[in-house]
């Protein structure tokens, strides 16, 4: 599996990105600075979390129009996975390539805890390692990760069956207190219509490695990994 | 006698905050009266915040020595040696003046300066922690700091992407008109690859790089030097603000031109920005130093030489380069779109001149002003230790209902609401966060672990200033043994009142005092840290708060303890002598409503020796869980053991014991294990007392009575306490 790591200059998960798929995939993936305009021919490109250009405006608006994004979403659009995580997600619904926006937490406080999730569709090439009844536990940490659609994108979303992760409690309901951020229908994470581009809130790269908070993130790679090498 | 500028008067001397004498020393030192750019120089070099003149004698005291140390204090930050090759950079700093004016940002620029400090050196910043202090729960203003010093720790850090792993809190009426924002940053660097702040290399270019000068922070050094009164509020544009994204950039920027070899010198714009950065430079390489301020970078028009030399605009570097180094250099900033520009040269002249638009506007010399600052030897009265009081536990109260009380209480609930605001897991090689001992955060692409820890108990302190500051430095000693790491070394951030009074110079001289000789004993030298004086607001003084930072080595991560019990029927074993000290604890506090009495006595020999007993059972893997005993003693303890993974424990101690399930006595550990035999017979050949207090089971703590309460409702009491204060709807009462 090739990969590329999308840099922007306020990229902060970039370097656990590129070793959460260097680990997996056994090679290097590229890391691709913003400014460039040419994406390398990959498998699978990720867009990291951080504050893209410091994000004082709303978050991931000015990195869906730099040049590297139009490329991705060329690549997208031609069928190349693409992975957005936390501010990744926030460039994907920016840029078009998925729908909805994330808004301010409901608390208005940043929050990072480790939830569990829901895998509502485990037949895709980012989830097909996990099961349907089983929660994953992965971390959010983020100020800005509360999903809002309006009602007819929401229902579309539902209707055909995009969401890829939902809040719950260690035993799989869905309860409000479960849900850390206000997100509709405790969404997490969502795919494209086609199910080649997956936006989540939470951190599969930090919980890669057994040490520092367990293997449930690491399943998302090695899913990719048996699609699509 | 006295003689002004053309530009000055008494009034504006004073205004600057220049004693007679400091003003007479300093024509001494020019042959003439300064004129204003100057003056504005003196005040900010001399200032208590930059000169430590109320505190040189006394922290020249301190052990900053020791094989492992590689520079102590009297650089950005200290740096220590864990082997093949690496080097940790780390120290702790005060943003305490500023935060209380105004919280989001005082608190935000205080984690900036202390990045920039451990980065400067040419590490990579791995970890953030604080300690913060704020005044009495129904002041009016502790719940709009609180909530506002923590969302500028987290706005900063998280941005960053430092994780922010741990940190201490702490309540009480003394820090009313003075709250206390201490930052800690940790670094990992290469050894071989480690920058100093001397210049040198005359003709050698002096770079300016990052953001732009603007007029914010003006005199803030001689803010952060003099007491608070009812004027303070008017000091907000003293203030500056952070820029946590062009942190990031010149992070990066910064590691990526260390990486080759341009540099000669490189030192932050911190306190007094351009004027103490230049000057520190060139002082420490014994050169003169020549500044065109034509060329700095000016985020408005019109700025004065005054200005500039006295902004603290944010996020700014000074970077001696080896000659024709500068386009290489400038290339790599202007990739990270940030401000370069050429400012100045090294000069042999060991005097600072500093141009404006072709024409001198300065002049001094270097070294008399940098180095000649006054020192003073305060004059100052001994604290003595408190008579002895005996505390009387009435019939009524009940152990486990104390208990809940206190695990409920401000003094000890969960702080899970600060820092669940703070990103903790990014860098993605946070093994132990907030909660435990020591925060433990892997050393990246090795097996090798840094614990970290920030502690000080400020009650004890103002009890007996010398037992507080040892007791400081001791359990920073035992947080770190007890996560499974070897302490190595500390940094330490003493914040006290106002100097010129002789019981708070007695306060300092005491604390540092202590904090020498137990550092000495349990061998963590100092390597870093900053001082804060004059926090007082009307005449009141905060307590005295003595923070140390400690740092402990682990050379294979895989034997890190925590505290939670992962399993039942482990025995529990307190390390240690415990004879029932409840003089000065939470229990008397919370409980009993006494403040009054002896601190706990602090023996650095058994401190030293149960450590040293404590790791080798940690490393030898007979240590299932750890945990230090500290605040509200072993019962709490064991019930934060408990509460980490809702497995309980069932004690074998006498419900009317209070001493030993709440007495706060030093140099104790609970230790939960397979192998009671082992522990007890290492116990026993090192001759330290041994108690086996029961086994983990079941989800409830229970007494030898068989009183019994469940973890659940403990657990809601901890947890409760915080979010119910920080969240209450706002009251309008006066």
């Amino acid at each position: 599996m090739k990969s590329a790591v999308i840099v922007f200059p306020g990229s902060n998960c970039d370097r656990d990105m590129q070793v959460a798929l260097r680990e997996v995939a056994g090679k290097e993936p590229h890391m691709v600075w913003h400014g460039d305009s040419q994406m390398p021919e990959v498998d699978v490109i990720a867009i990291p979390g951080g504050f893209s250009y410091g994000d004082y405006l709303r978050c991931g608006a000015m990195a869906a129009n730099s040049p590297i994004m139009r490329e991705v979403v060329a690549k997208a659009n031609q069928g190349t996975a693409v992975l957005g995580v936390c501010n990744g997600f926030q460039v994907l619904t920016e840029c078009g390539l998925l729908p909805g926006a994330l808004m301010r937490n409901a608390s208005l406080k940043f929050v990072c805890r480790e939830v569990n999730l829901t895998v509502e569709d485990n037949t895709t090439a980012f989830t097909f390692n996990y099961s349907k009844n089983k929660p994953i536990r992965v971390s959010v940490a983020h100020g800005d990760g509360n999903f809002f659609a309006e009602q007819a994108t929401l229902e579309k979303i539902e209707g055909e069956g995009q969401v890829a992760f939902r809040y719950c409690n260690a035993q799989g309901e869905l309860v409000d207190t479960a849900n850390p951020n206000g997100s509709m229908n405790a969404i997490a994470g969502i795919f494209n219509e086609k199910r080649n581009v997956l936006g989540m809130m939470p951190h599969p790269e930090r919980h890669a490695d057994p040490a520092t908070g367990g293997n449930d993130g690491r399943l998302l790679f090695e899913s990719l990994m048996g699609a699509l090498s | 006698m006295t003689n002004y500028h053309e530009d000055t008067t008494a009034e504006i001397v004073k205004e600057h905050g220049l004693s007679d004498d400091e003003y007479k020393l300093a024509i001494e030192i020019l042959g003439r009266a300064p004129n204003l750019l100057e003056l504005g120089i003196f005040s900010v070099m001399w200032s208590e915040h930059c000169s430590y003149k109320s505190s040189k004698k006394w922290l020249k005291t301190l052990p900053t020595e020791g094989p492992q140390v590689i520079q102590g204090p009297g650089e950005n930050a200290g740096v220590v040696d864990i082997g093949d090759g690496d080097a940790v950079i780390f120290k702790i700093e005060s943003h305490n003046h500023p935060s209380f004016i105004e919280p989001y940002q005082g608190a935000a620029t205080g984690v900036g300066g202390i990045l920039r400090d451990v980065f400067t050196m040419g590490a990579r910043p791995i970890a953030n922690l604080n300690a913060l202090r704020f005044g009495a729960l129904d002041h009016a203003k502790t719940r709009h700091l609180l909530s506002g010093v923590v969302a500028g720790i987290g706005g900063y850090g998280n941005c960053v992407g430092v994780p922010t792993v741990g940190g201490e809190t702490n309540f009480d009426p003394a820090y009313n008109g003075n709250i206390l924002v201490n930052a800690m940053n940790v670094g990992v660097a290469k050894t071989d690859k480690i920058f100093y702040s001397a210049a040198g290399g005359i003709g050698n270019p002096v770079v300016y790089v990052g953001s732009k000068t603007g007029r914010d922070g003006i005199h803030g050094a001689t803010m952060a030097s003099a007491e608070f009164d009812d004027e303070s509020e008017a000091k907000r544009p003293t203030v500056q603000v952070g820029d946590p994204f062009t942190e990031k950039l010149l992070i990066e920027a910064c590691l990526e031109l260390m990486s080759g070899d341009s540099i000669v010198a490189i030192q932050d714009m911190g306190a007094a920005g351009l004027t103490s950065s230049s000057f520190e430079m060139a002082s420490k390489g014994g050169t003169g130093v020549e500044l065109d301020l034509s060329t700095v970078p000016c985020r408005e028009t019109g700025m004065t030489p005054y200005e500039m030399m006295l902004s603290e605009s944010q996020e700014r570097m000074l970077i001696v380069l080896k000659p024709g180094r500068e386009a290489d250099a400038q290339k790599i900033f202007e990739k990270w779109e940030l401000d370069f520009a050429v400012v100045g040269t090294i000069t042999d002249t060991g005097r600072m001149v500093l141009k404006f638009e072709g024409e001198t506007v300065g002049d001094l010399p270097i070294d008399p002003l940098a180095l000649a600052s006054p020192e003073y030897d305060r004059p100052w009265v001994e604290v003595p230790m408190p008579a002895f009081v005996e505390l009387n536990v009435p019939s009524s109260v009940k152990a486990l209902d104390a208990l809940k009380t206190m695990i409920g209480s401000p003094d000890l609930a969960s702080r899970r609401w600060i820092w669940e605001q703070y990103d903790s897991s990014v860098m993605a090689d946070t093994l132990q966060k907030s909660g435990g001992d020591a925060a433990v955060v892997r050393v990246h692409g090795t097996q090798k672990a840094l614990a970290m820890t920030t502690d000080c108990t400020p009650r004890y302190c103002y009890a007996h200033p010398e037992t507080g500051g040892a007791q400081a430095v001791a359990e920073s000693y035992r947080n770190l043994v007890a996560s499974g790491a070897k302490p190595l070394a500390a940094t330490n951030n003493l914040n006290f009142g106002n100097p010129e009074k002789p019981e708070i110079m007695g306060q300092i001289v005491g604390c540092v005092k202590g904090i020498a000789e137990a550092c000495e004993k349990l061998d963590m030298p100092i390597v870093s840290g900053n001082v804060s004086l004059y926090n007082e607001t009307d005449g009141k003084a905060i307590l005295p708060t003595p923070v140390i930072g400690g740092v402990g080595l682990m050379q294979d991560s895989s034997v890190m303890t925590k505290i939670a019990f992962d399993k039942e029927d482990l025995d529990l074993i307190v390390l240690g002598s415990s004879n029932g000290h409840l003089q000065q604890s939470i229990f008397a506090k919370q409980i009993l409503g006494s403040q009054e009495g002896q601190p706990p006595a602090v023996d650095l020999d058994k401190e030293e020796l149960t450590g040293r007993v404590v790791l080798s059972l940690i490393e030898n893997e007979m240590v299932v869980a750890c945990h230090d005993i500290s605040d509200g003693g072993l019962v709490v303890a064991v019930t934060e053991m408990a509460m980490a993974n809702g497995i309980g424990a069932e004690l074998n101690i006498d419900e009317s014991d209070f001493g030993l399930l709440f007495g706060e006595d030093q140099a104790r550990y609970i230790l939960a294990t397979e192998d009671s035999d082992s522990i007890l017979l290492a116990a026993e050949n090192a001759e330290i007392d041994a108690l086996v207090i029961g086994k983990t089971k079941g989800n409830a703590l229970t007494l030898a009575s068989g009183a019994s309460i469940s973890l659940s409702e403990l657990s809601a009491a901890h947890e409760t306490w915080m979010p119910g204060y920080m969240e209450a709807p706002v009251s309008r009462e006066a």
